[in-house]
């Protein structure tokens, strides 16, 4: 029966794309189909941005490090002289470097870690059929439509203007996008050495000097990692791979990066509206070209639109081979998860993205607010680990 | 009916009432707009769209 089930999954997707077209246009139905293939990839290839932080800083397993730089390499790679020559056709993901990118990108990094899953990796575990993704989903979404609605007033607060080093050329900001992950990829490969040398060294002199090393990366000290951690797994590469092509026909297709939160706030924004919340005075809903997208229907939006695209997308890959199986988190995790999801979704907003409007999209677009969001959202991260193991004790 | 179970019929429950939600959105909507050109490379047109960055 396994066809039958595979039958239904494809033909769902192909009706899917199909009203989608319909209702909103080709592009918007084109774009459905690449949020399809986004979850699918995802899902398939277990590509989580959170998961590989927390491998690294628990761990020092870097694979995870590694694909999201060979991700953000092949990204740009594609990309940038594609955006240097459009005329405007295509944008990249540019954003200022103000306080609020600083503060919301480390509660953003936190966050991530207590939710299990940062931007993408919410929507396909939901789809996917994890409990815990399933409850951050709907408090993202209004964090987010918050977070949108505040974002003015954290502007106001201060910082400097975006650096875009697409204007010194897209060649030099394509080298030093390469050399920045290339650094990243080496030094977590670095460490991943030195945890793996001292673990070798028995006794308590080998112990403590595991963890002084380790304390000098982060501040949770690395067990072991395993002898097969260094080896970069298929589906890592693989899903890298997948991602960034994936990534350029999105921007080929849109014009824009591909982003999740922005849709994710829209879905907020008309959730309140349609519950008598009155945004027409709203410093950021209440605003063109804002206030026009909660006029408009959701599958007109881009970023909604991928977004829909990615749940059913992991649907599908999670149910391929017969019905998912699960466990169920304990009561106190999934407060904890909804409350990160809410802090999540406000803090992307804070930060200009998630990990793939920000982190992904930033550094593909060679926009200096990508690395700054990366530092800060690690840094947090290291924090949100600690919290993570305090929960689930 | 254990746990699991509940989850997974409230699992398939809120998504079928997503669906519902978002053709209900769709036939209240502004149905009169502008519809971009299928591809944007090469269509002559500044991006418009809404992205996390700022636009």
């Amino acid at each position: 029966m396994r066809w039958l089930n595979r039958t239904f999954l494809i033909s769902g997707a192909l009706a899917g794309v199909l009203a989608v077209t319909l209702a909103a246009g080709l592009r918007q139905g084109l774009l459905a189909l690449l949020g399809i293939g986004f979850g699918a990839v995802l899902q398939g290839a277990r590509f989580g941005f959170t998961t590989g932080w927390r491998d690294f800083i628990e761990r020092r397993d870097p694979q995870g490090l590694w694909a999201q730089m060979l991700l953000m390499v092949l990204a740009a790679a594609f990309t940038l002289p594609l955006i240097a020559g459009s005329g405007g056709e295509l944008v990249g993901a540019v954003a200022p470097l103000t306080i609020s990118l600083v503060l919301g990108a480390f509660l953003f990094g936190a966050a991530m870690q207590l939710a299990d899953g940062c931007g993408s990796g919410t929507l396909y575990k939901a789809g996917g059929g994890s409990p815990l993704s399933f409850v951050v989903l709907p408090t993202f979404a209004f964090g987010s439509f918050l977070g949108a609605s505040h974002q003015p007033a954290w502007i106001e607060a201060g910082g400097l203007p975006a650096v875009d080093l697409l204007a010194l050329g897209w060649p030099t900001a394509l080298a030093i996008t390469v050399a920045g992950c290339g650094l990243v990829a080496w030094l977590a490969g670095r460490a991943a050495r030195t945890a793996q040398g001292a673990a070798a060294q028995t006794g308590p002199q080998g112990v403590a000097q595991q963890l002084v090393r380790a304390g000098t990366a982060s501040f949770v000290a690395a067990a072991p990692a395993p002898a097969a951690g260094t080896r970069f797994a298929r589906r890592w590469w693989l899903g890298a791979l997948l991602l960034a092509v994936l990534y350029l026909v999105h921007l080929v297709i849109a014009g824009q990066p591909w982003g999740i939160v922005y849709g994710m706030g829209v879905w907020g924004a008309k959730a309140v509206t349609a519950l008598g919340w009155d945004l027409s005075a709203d410093a950021f809903w209440g605003v063109a070209p804002h206030a026009q997208r909660l006029l408009d229907p959701i599958l007109a939006d881009v970023t909604s639109v991928t977004n829909i695209g990615l749940i059913y997308g992991a649907i599908a890959a999670s149910r391929w081979n017969g019905a998912a199986d699960f466990s169920l988190p304990s009561g106190k995790r999934l407060i904890a998860a909804a409350i990160a999801g809410l802090v999540m979704g406000y803090s992307a907003r804070m930060a200009f993205g998630c990990n793939v409007g920000a982190y992904l999209g930033g550094i593909a677009s060679a926009s200096v607010h990508g690395w700054v969001w990366f530092a800060l959202a690690f840094a947090g991260s290291i924090v949100g680990v600690r919290i993570r193991r305090r929960v689930d004790a | 009916m254990d746990n699991k179970k509940i989850f997974r019929v409230g699992f398939a429950l809120f998504w079928l009432i997503a669906l519902a939600l978002l053709a209900l959105d769709t036939a209240t909507s502004n149905s009169v707009r502008v519809e971009p050109p299928p591809i944007a490379l090469g269509s002559g047109q500044a991006a418009s769209g809404g992205h996390c960055s700022g636009r």
